[in-house]
């Protein structure tokens, strides 16, 4: 019975094994747990998911596969008196919402739509604006916006304490997907450093020497062995002031984070797009600038190049010389940039913006166009893809 | 024999399943979690409940999965040998067993740590499949199949420093170590410091949590360091209503050192409206 769940695993891309599942079953088998849903959950928990990011997508697809089993209070029709709903109405309701529900046809009118629609409605649901859920649009569910919205499930649920671990989904910021702490943002940065041996044999390996020398019977067998070193040069690139404030945060955290991790760092900020001069410190940055292009002469192209920027400004900003907020600017920011991607052939550029957002952006996409499409969200998972690329 | 923490361990109820899993289906428990929540403590306080011997392998960037197995020790050998040394002929003699032959050699079944395993370079986990999977290993020295005489129960712990090969981790259970919630730390408190005032570990509590909460903290505040602090705090008779005032008027707690240990967030805390980042603002 529980193949389907594994499929369900599966497909919700959370890498288990049969092996895995074969472990769980064995366990179950051998009565570790009992009779007690919660025990279940943290068992399969254990034995099928190796890593907390992705513990929530787990709690997801648990909530969704056992609801059927534990989960009876989704049949909330039959749940909840109707007249309830109505004392409700009138306990919490004001004058201005009891308007707008009238405007839907009045209470009657609501609660019968609720119905027609949970009779419909197959599966459970979140976010979207028609079906009931949690956390949408639509008037019926909880945690919503819609002011004319019935709020129903939580209260309910919330005596389930079997439901509840996993209704609570804390590990929700540890998703992959969601925004960046400093402690994951670390973690993604750390993989950028290539830790490998490489080149030729170049450093007297004494353990290593005496070993063998020792397993030939004394006789001198030098050993060598690889030099060590951390390859990876970075040149970063920090949007600073006007649309990025809010996101100013987010890439100081970066900043200070990447600063740990690479011996060659060098970092600069930048104003919405880069032109010929950047700097590198804020309050200097009128009288203190480096010529972009003495940048590219001095550091070679071994050096991978970040930008952090929201791409967030008016297209001239990008296309006409001139177009600079800031400065006159002989030649358009889009030379700059492409020069600085020709020196450059391993960059990338994080977006703090959320991905879903881009397209509503028309600089945004000119600028990922410009990068050739390698921008990347600020989160772990576009963190990851980044780095991956910039390793290739 | 069933794991229910101890005397001086809280564990929750999830953590006791995963222990309990772990032993009875023979399995590796690998465990994670934010920096002092307790991850090396718990093998020590497993084999103190279960009457359990233990054995310790702290895993460092240079340790080599080969060490835990076992090591030929040539130089002792070399030395013999120009000394006439009537052991050098055996070569057994120079075979130091490592941790997790110990393991595997002890009579009762024992409890192995592998602390810090993402310390070690990426292909340790990978060079420990085998062993962990069949419990044995082969010593080509000696030409001689070591077999564990009982499975012993092994917890590995990690800080996530680096990813862990998927190979490995399917041969494992995965516990993640949550913060504990303020139940949970009252308990702890508790059975470290039995004689406490309750005023005290509730005005602590507030404090400890609300500089948890701060954003921007470089380095949070963990369960081990409440301990410590709290120590400090009965050593200096601090009272609860200096920690209730300093609570409430957002001023640096007293003794802050035992929670905070980074300037930059000593900063933070001194001057709360100037959040981290603000010095970037043009």
């Amino acid at each position: 019975m529980l193949i389907d769940f594994f499929l369900k695993l599966k497909r919700a891309g959370i890498p288990v094994t049969l092996m895995e599942f074969l472990t769980l079953l064995e366990a179950l088998e051998k009565r570790l747990v009992f009779g007690s849903a919660e025990e279940f959950y943290y068992l399969a928990r254990l034995s099928l998911v190796k890593d907390e990011t992705n513990f929530d997508k787990f709690d997801r697809v648990f909530m969704e596969y056992f609801r059927g089993a534990s989960y009876q209070s989704c049949d909330l029709i039959g749940g909840i008196p109707e007249e309830w709903l109505r004392k409700l109405q009138e306990k919490l309701l004001s004058e201005e919402e009891k308007r707008q529900i009238k405007a839907m046809g009045g209470l009657d009118k609501l609660l019968e739509t609720l119905k027609k629609r949970y009779e419909e409605q197959k599966e459970r649901h979140q976010g979207g604006s028609k079906w009931i859920g949690t956390g949408g649009t639509s008037p019926f569910g909880a945690y919503g916006y819609n002011p004319e919205g019935i709020r129903i499930g939580q209260a309910d649920s919330r005596h389930q304490r079997a439901v509840k671990v996993w209704d609570k989904r804390e590990f929700r910021d540890l998703d992959g997907s969601v925004e960046l702490g400093t402690r994951n943002l670390k973690l993604a940065l750390r993989r950028l450093r290539t830790f490998a041996r490489e080149g030729a044999a170049q450093e007297l390996d004494l353990p290593d020497t005496i070993r063998a020398t020792a397993g030939n019977a004394g006789f001198l067998d030098i050993r060598m062995i690889p030099e060590r070193h951390n390859k990876v040069k970075v040149l970063l690139f920090l949007d600073v002031g006007g649309s990025m404030d809010p996101h100013v945060e987010v890439c100081e955290q970066l900043f200070s984070a990447a600063r740990s991790e690479f011996k060659h760092l060098e970092y600069f900020y930048f104003h919405n797009c880069v032109y010929e001069g950047v700097w590198r410190d804020n309050r200097r940055r009128f009288d203190q600038r480096l010529a972009t292009l003495d940048l590219i002469h001095q550091f070679g192209p071994d050096y991978k190049l970040i930008f952090v920027g929201d791409a967030t400004m008016g297209p001239y900003e990008i296309n006409w010389p001139g177009g600079s907020v800031e400065h006159e600017n002989v030649e358009p920011g889009s030379t700059w940039i492409r020069r600085l991607l020709e020196q450059y052939p391993h960059a990338a550029w994080l977006n703090p913006v959320p991905e879903q957002q881009w397209r509503y952006t028309r600089s945004i996409a000119a600028i990922r166009q410009l990068v050739g499409n390698r921008m990347f969200p600020m989160t772990m998972a576009g963190l990851n893809q980044a780095v991956e690329l910039l390793n290739k | 024999m069933k794991f229910t923490g101890t005397d001086s361990y809280i564990a929750t109820d999830d953590l006791k399943l995963a222990i309990n899993s772990a032993v009875i289906l023979g399995r590796p428990l690998l465990i994670k979690g934010e920096p002092g929540t307790g991850k090396t403590m718990l093998a020590e306080e497993v084999a103190r409940a279960l009457d359990k011997p233990l054995f310790q392998w702290h895993v460092k960037s240079t340790t080599k999965a080969q060490q835990g197995l076992y090591e030929y020790d040539a130089v002792s050998r070399l030395r013999d040998s120009q000394l006439g040394d009537a052991r050098v002929h055996d070569i057994a003699n120079y075979i130091v067993k490592g941790k997790l032959w110990e393991a595997f050699d002890s009579d009762r079944q024992a409890v192995l740590l592998i602390d810090e395993v993402d310390k070690a370079d990426v292909e340790f986990p990978n060079d420990l499949l085998r062993e962990l999977d069949r419990m044995e290993f082969y010593v080509y020295e000696t030409r001689q199949l070591v077999q564990a005489k009982n499975r012993p129960v092994i917890i590995i712990t990690s800080n996530n420093e680096k990813e862990l090969p998927d190979a490995f981790l399917r041969r494992c259970f995965f516990h993640f170590i949550s913060f504990p919630d303020r139940e949970t730390l009252e308990q702890i408190v508790h059975v470290h410091y039995p004689c406490i005032a309750t005023a005290l570990v509730k005005e602590a509590l507030e404090v400890f949590l609300g500089v948890r909460e701060i954003p921007g903290l470089k380095k949070k505040p963990s369960t081990s360091e409440l301990l410590d602090w709290l120590k400090i705090l009965l050593a200096e008779q601090v009272s609860p209503e200096a920690l209730q005032k300093a609570g409430r008027e957002r001023q640096i707690p007293p003794l802050h050192g035992a929670l905070l240990k980074n300037e930059q967030d000593l900063q933070l805390f001194q001057t709360p409206s100037r959040r981290a980042g603000a010095g970037y603002r043009v």
